[in-house]
């Protein structure tokens, strides 16, 4: 029922915004998962200024893994790249499947601890679903119409923006959807090499002991994954829709 | 005027097509049948220069298309395809405006163009224009697909089974309005088929392949009783060699002077059909009637039969 859904979204997220706005009226709510009048709310920065920098570590990531795996899949699909497929892949799939934490203990001697280590890490674990989608939508064009538009005399890059991205448009949304989703959790590891993030709350309360913060680390990260998630498909039903790509 | 010559596509050691000769007059039609892998799409396509022939030229008009970059000839030639290919994210007009912007033409040339074709195709502009392609019926979606072709008025059209994906009724329908079409704007076009009907129905000439090879180029005629190899008679049926001979004359060209008090048939139509309709009704000969209702000659059984027969 779309009704009773948009309700849910938008109580997540009056939710959400209320508890970075004033979080201390969610003390009492907290209270019980402290020990020793330990503080119930996250009190050694500012939680809307940490989900802030944490969504926009994500985002700048996730920028650079859709530059780069968008262009990748191009140049993969074009009859003088295909030859660059499988070590496209196997790239790509390695970014997947070194874990993060891994990355940043191999980043973080060359260039430093901050941001730049988390930025390498999300960027590499971002890169395959938006490559894999690429190649997906743009090898799907229906042949016929990619025969039109070569016998209509598109040249090849005329082709391409004109016709093939735009019908593997939706696919390729959805890769960086998934994408953006993955990464505002794993983002919560870059506070282990001292990027602002979420994730220093988490590890506040791992460190001392304090099961409230490590919840509400968790919780506001999630409740950014989820509404990202609903925002971006509805931004992507959206722009189908009005390219008729359905 | 389209001339081939010695046009051959290899790949690896096999000949798809082999040493082609061809002069395709200006405003005409041509139609090259074959069986599937007999490489007559590959020939079509060599023309446009989506395949690149191995050996041979393409001139047209007395000009070598060799030099020429691919996506510039291909602008100057019409390509209609079996699925038509639109653009399912753009509307009809923007599908049909393709070549004309891809030309840079300036959209108030382009608006009056699109308009005019859809008029022609039988699409009223104000329902169709804005409509997608997946809005359409199967056979709009062809009218849409040849419009496109015609968009930016082009010497030559070439049509690789533009009608195979349509029912009889509609194919039918779209054979008699390229013939109009071919008519109006005078369009030098080629066409691929698998169906021998349907090259009858529609071609000037006739040119037959196989195996990569033309074995015949000829008026219908002359492919029903001259066949120039036993896969041309093949291809154009014994059986009923003999009605296809009638069908490709109409009553007009055959009439002979005199009166008649048999059934009154049009001069449009075909030979067989007006030995049919004498069959049906019992009578020995027909009036031949213009368009404009004036008595052309009559026809008699004897007449029509000696028709039917070679030389």
């Amino acid at each position: 029922m779309p009704g009773m859904a948009a309700i849910l979204r938008l109580a997540a997220l009056a939710l959400l915004l209320a508890f970075l706005l004033t979080p201390q009226s969610f003390a009492p709510l907290f209270a019980p998962l402290t020990q020793y009048g330990a503080p119930p709310i996250y009190d050694q920065g500012n939680l809307l200024t940490l989900a802030l920098a944490h969504l926009g570590t994500v985002c700048c990531a996730a920028a650079a893994s859709t530059l780069v795996a968008v262009g990748l899949g191009i140049l993969v699909t074009r009859p003088s790249g295909a030859q660059f497929l499988p070590l496209s892949r196997t790239l790509v799939n390695i970014g997947q499947t070194f874990p993060p934490v891994a990355v940043l203990a191999v980043t973080v001697p060359l260039v430093g601890f901050g941001e730049k280590p988390t930025l390498i890490a999300l960027f590499a674990y971002g890169l395959l679903p938006i490559f894999e989608n690429t190649i997906v939508g743009l090898q799907t064009c229906p042949a016929a119409v990619l025969e039109a538009a070569s016998g209509m005399g598109m040249s090849a890059r005329q082709r391409l923006l004109s016709v093939e991205l735009p019908l593997a448009l939706p696919l390729i949304l959805e890769g960086i959807r998934l994408s953006l989703v993955i990464n505002v959790g794993t983002a919560t590891i870059g506070s282990t090499v001292a990027a602002k993030g979420l994730g220093e709350v988490i590890i506040a309360g791992l460190l001392s002991n304090n099961n409230a913060f490590i919840l509400q680390g968790g919780l506001v990260t999630g409740l950014m994954a989820i509404l990202l998630y609903d925002a971006l498909a509805g931004l992507e039903r959206r722009i189908c829709r009005t390219a008729h790509l359905d | 005027m389209i001339s081939l010559e010695n046009l051959t596509k290899q790949y690896g050691a096999t000949a798809v097509v082999d040493g082609v000769s061809m002069v395709i007059e200006r405003n005409s039609i041509t139609v090259i049948v074959g069986t599937s892998g007999s490489g007559k799409s590959t020939l079509l396509r060599m023309i446009n220069r989506l395949v690149e022939p191995t050996r041979g030229r393409v001139l047209i008009d007395g000009a070598d298309t060799t030099g020429e970059p691919a996506h510039l000839l291909r602008r100057r030639i019409g390509y209609v395809i079996q699925g038509y290919g639109l653009f399912p994210h753009r509307t009809v007009a923007e599908n049909i405006a393709t070549v004309p912007r891809l030309l840079g033409w300036d959209e108030a040339r382009i608006r009056i163009r699109v308009a005019g074709l859809l008029s022609v195709f039988q699409l009223d502009p104000g329902a169709y224009a804005h409509a997608f392609p997946h809005q359409l019926s199967g056979g709009q979606q062809q009218r849409v697909g040849v419009a496109r072709a015609l968009a930016a008025e082009p010497a030559v059209l070439l049509m690789d089974e533009p009608f195979g994906a349509l029912d009889p009724i509609i194919r039918a329908k779209a054979q008699d309005d390229l013939l109009d079409i071919q008519r109006r704007f005078g369009t030098t076009i080629l066409l691929v088929t698998h169906d021998m009907d349907e090259a009858f129905r529609l071609g000037d000439r006739v040119a037959v392949m196989s195996h990569g090879r033309l074995l015949q180029y000829d008026r219908p005629a002359v492919l029903l009783t001259r066949p120039a190899d036993p896969f041309v008679s093949r291809m154009t049926g014994i059986s009923d060699r003999a009605m296809r001979l009638l069908s490709l004359t109409t009553a007009g060209e055959a009439a002979l002077p005199g009166a008649s008090d048999g059934p009154a048939v049009a001069a449009s139509a075909s030979l067989r059909e007006v030995l049919s309709e004498l069959m049906w009704c019992g009578a020995e000969s027909a009036a031949v009637m213009d368009a404009d209702g004036t008595r052309r000659g009559r026809l008699t059984i004897a007449a029509i039969l000696a028709r039917g027969r070679p030389g």
